[in-house]
């Protein structure tokens, strides 16, 4: 049983690597901030995910999985919102006269 | 499986740099913002993983501290910037 566990989580976290890669490529590659926030914010939120996805059979006890769980929603719901501030921010800048 | 872990973590965390030298050398600010994002998000996977890898518990605890400063300062950010646009008119008019 623990071989399928770590055979699992290092495909997980193989695939979250990738992903922040992928990240970090849409950001160099994308034209203009806009595209570079959403490739920002997408891959890396999905990177960690996979990560804290592989971490899970890994985690010592019951609470620290819940933690982990917990860092990944904290994650994603502060993604969510500073990218919708800063895409606010952002189009208020341009709507200006 | 730890050598893994760490071997993620200095993976994500060179991509994590790339990213932030790009980021900060832009002019617009707001882009220069999204570098805070990018390093919380790094950060906190390359922390996990390097926690894991070690095995002291603690890191999640940092982790989670790093994410919620970056959540911090991206809404400090635009709700500084909301206060003092550079093209308002009247700025005297939202200090009352």
């Amino acid at each position: 049983m623990t071989i399928l566990a770590h055979v699992f989580t290092l495909l997980a976290v193989t695939a979250g690597a990738l992903l922040f890669l992928a990240g970090t490529i849409g950001l160099l590659r994308f034209p203009d901030t806009l595209s570079r926030l959403h490739a920002l914010s997408k891959a890396d939120n999905l990177g960690l995910a996979l990560i804290v996805l592989g971490l899970l059979p890994q985690a010592a006890s019951l609470t620290d999985g819940l933690k982990l769980i917990l860092i990944w929603l904290l994650a994603q719901l502060s993604a969510a919102t500073a990218s919708q501030l800063i895409a606010g921010s952002l189009n208020r800048r341009k709507s200006g006269p | 499986m730890a050598d893994v872990f760490t071997a993620a973590a200095l993976a994500i965390l060179a991509a994590t740099a790339f990213g932030l030298f790009r980021v900060l050398r832009s002019r617009i600010a707001v882009e220069r913002m999204m570098a805070v994002q990018l390093l919380g998000t790094g950060g906190v996977a390359a922390l996990l993983l390097l926690g894991a890898a070690s095995g002291v518990a603690a890191t999640s605890d940092a982790a989670l501290l790093l994410m919620l400063f970056a959540a911090f300062s991206c809404a400090a950010f635009t709700r500084g910037e909301e206060d003092t646009p550079d093209e308002d008119p009247q700025p005297t008019k939202e200090k009352t």
